[in-house]
């Protein structure tokens, strides 16, 4: 299973008519099981994108296409989502327990009940959320939403995670934590992930490719693969591979991050 | 050098609980009424002493009369409040939601809603008969003017990133109204219950005041008629508790529907 993002374009037609292109002709693939970031300056479009691709957002041309996925439309027991998306905010439901956010997807799916509470289960435990199960988002801490938004997202199965700044509102230190704790959970189930950040250290330290976009309108400046063994460890940071993909994406958008400055 | 000790300079600003005051406003309020209607600086006619309206009460307890009244009030409160909060909180959500339902529903709500209700209890009468009917419709329609605008405005707030995730996973249109529009507007909603309950007794006592044998209004007009001033002071007082009755009965109700909220 791949994703084609192919040739996509958003242009965005205020009420007065003016437009603004928010992505020209954006291009890329994601392979199976693949770790890919998407990365650029603040007002790139990554969001839009990343909206794209999940089916929130029409794009004005292009298309996203999803290879070798069943287009059966299963539902029930066996349902399996194209898309689930991990957002930025959280986007926990305030009135639903960690256990019920993460059965959500599988409610709408029409997955019966039984079923749903054995894998709302199994991903619980997966992301390190067991015993938190009853807890409302407003009693849980920043990482422990985000994981229960992680868990939601996977329970649904979906062919590609996409992950919209998952750990930008998380303080630093949790946000550290939070990345090594995402990688062991993408090596134990292998997702697919389109991973979008604009900090550069932490999408070479996560990712297998970077795809760097520009300032608006979004266009593909680079596909920088990185050159670092998997698991991947904190000390890496320290490894010529790593400064190197680093500072080659610093050097391709710093001017760009400079502009963003001074809009 | 002489040594100056930092004070907390908020101090005039905090809140204290004052339990003894509160009993002793009650309370004090209470004796001075008595001492007043005892001294007989106010005709008995006039202001009834608190022990007499006591007095009083607990015969018309004993003699039913209050079961009477009181039963024949809730019955209507309840089924007016009832009928008008459903279709209220229907409405609501059906502006909210469909656009073609907000362009029809709000000039329609932002007309009929200054009208006050009592005067259109003459016209309700006229088509539903002087009978329970009318009275229950009313009641009914001044509910439903702050059901309907609350709902609407919880609908409205939703947050557009929760409607997202819900429809990123998958939910359709009758999902995220039920599961994203409606919780998110149990706030407001509860907020209209509030006030609608206020207005709920203010037109069951108007209503009542017209062609009825029973109910608080009817007891409070007819002992009125009859220059009756202590049974008219019980019916006040039946009013008063019934008032407070459904307030509290709200936030209780409201603490287990919203029991997710920070604040409780």
């Amino acid at each position: 299973m791949r994703v084609v993002v192919d040739h996509v374009s958003k242009t965005y037609t205020d009420r007065g008519g003016r437009s603004v292109d928010a992505l020209r002709d954006v291009a890329f693939t994601v392979e199976a099981e693949e770790f890919v970031a998407l990365l650029g300056p603040s007002g790139c479009g990554k969001s839009t994108l990343l909206n794209v691709i999940a089916g929130l957002l029409a794009p004005t041309r292009g298309g996203v296409w999803f290879d070798g996925a069943r287009a059966d439309g299963a539902r029930g027991a066996n349902a399996r989502a194209l898309s689930a998306m991990v957002f930025q905010e959280f986007a926990l439901f305030p009135w639903r327990t960690a256990q019920k956010n993460i059965e959500f997807g599988l409610e709408e799916a029409g997955v019966p009940a039984a079923e749903r509470a054995t894998r709302a289960r199994h991903y619980i435990e997966l992301t390190g959320l067991a015993g938190f199960e009853t807890r409302y988002p407003h009693q849980l801490s920043g990482g422990m939403r985000q994981r229960v938004g992680i868990a939601r997202a996977l329970a649904v199965e979906p062919a590609v995670l996409l992950m919209d700044e998952p750990f930008s509102a998380l303080d630093a230190q949790t946000r550290q934590l939070m990345q090594e704790e995402l990688l062991g959970i993408w090596d134990r189930t292998r997702k697919t992930i389109l991973y979008v950040t604009h900090n550069i250290q932490e999408a070479v330290y996560m990712a297998d490719r970077v795809i760097v976009l520009s300032r608006r309108p979004g266009e593909v400046l680079a596909d920088v693969p990185i050159e670092l063994e998997r698991p991947r460890t904190e000390q890496m940071a320290g490894e010529p591979a790593f400064v190197q993909a680093a500072e080659r994406i610093w050097g391709l958008i710093k001017a760009q991050a400079w502009a963003a400055i001074a809009e | 050098m002489t040594r100056l000790a930092v004070e907390d300079r908020t101090r005039f600003l905090i809140r204290r609980d004052h339990p003894w005051w509160r009993v002793l406003a009650v309370v004090g309020i209470l004796v001075v009424w008595e001492l007043f209607a005892r001294i007989g600086w106010v005709p008995v006619l006039f202001l009834p002493s608190p022990i007499g309206v006591l007095r009083e009460g607990a015969d018309m307890i004993v003699s039913g009369e209050i079961a009477m009244h009181v039963a024949a009030s809730l019955r209507r409160l309840v089924l007016g409040f009832a009928v008008g909060a459903a279709l209220g909180i229907s409405v609501g959500i059906a502006v909210g939601f469909f656009s073609i339902a907000e362009a029809v529903g709000t000039p329609v709500i932002a007309a009929t809603f200054p009208i006050p209700k009592i005067a259109l209890l003459p016209l309700l009468i006229l088509w539903l008969g002087i009978g329970e009917a009318s009275k229950v419709a009313v009641i009914a329609l001044g509910v439903f003017f702050p059901m309907a605008i609350n709902t609407y405005t919880g609908v409205r707030q939703a947050d557009p990133l929760l409607v997202r995730a819900a429809v990123a996973f998958g939910a359709r249109r009758w999902s995220v109204i039920r599961k994203v529009m409606l919780p998110s507007a149990l706030p407001m909603i509860f907020a209209g219950l509030r006030l609608g309950a206020g207005t709920a007794l203010l037109l069951l006592v108007a209503a009542e005041m017209i062609a009825v044998e029973s109910g608080i209004g009817f007891l409070v007009l007819h002992a009125g008629n009859l220059m009756q001033t202590t049974k008219l002071m019980v019916g006040i007082v039946l009013l008063s508790l019934l008032g407070v009755l459904s307030h509290w009965s709200l936030n209780r109700l409201e603490r287990v529907a919203i029991s997710w909220r920070q604040d409780h």
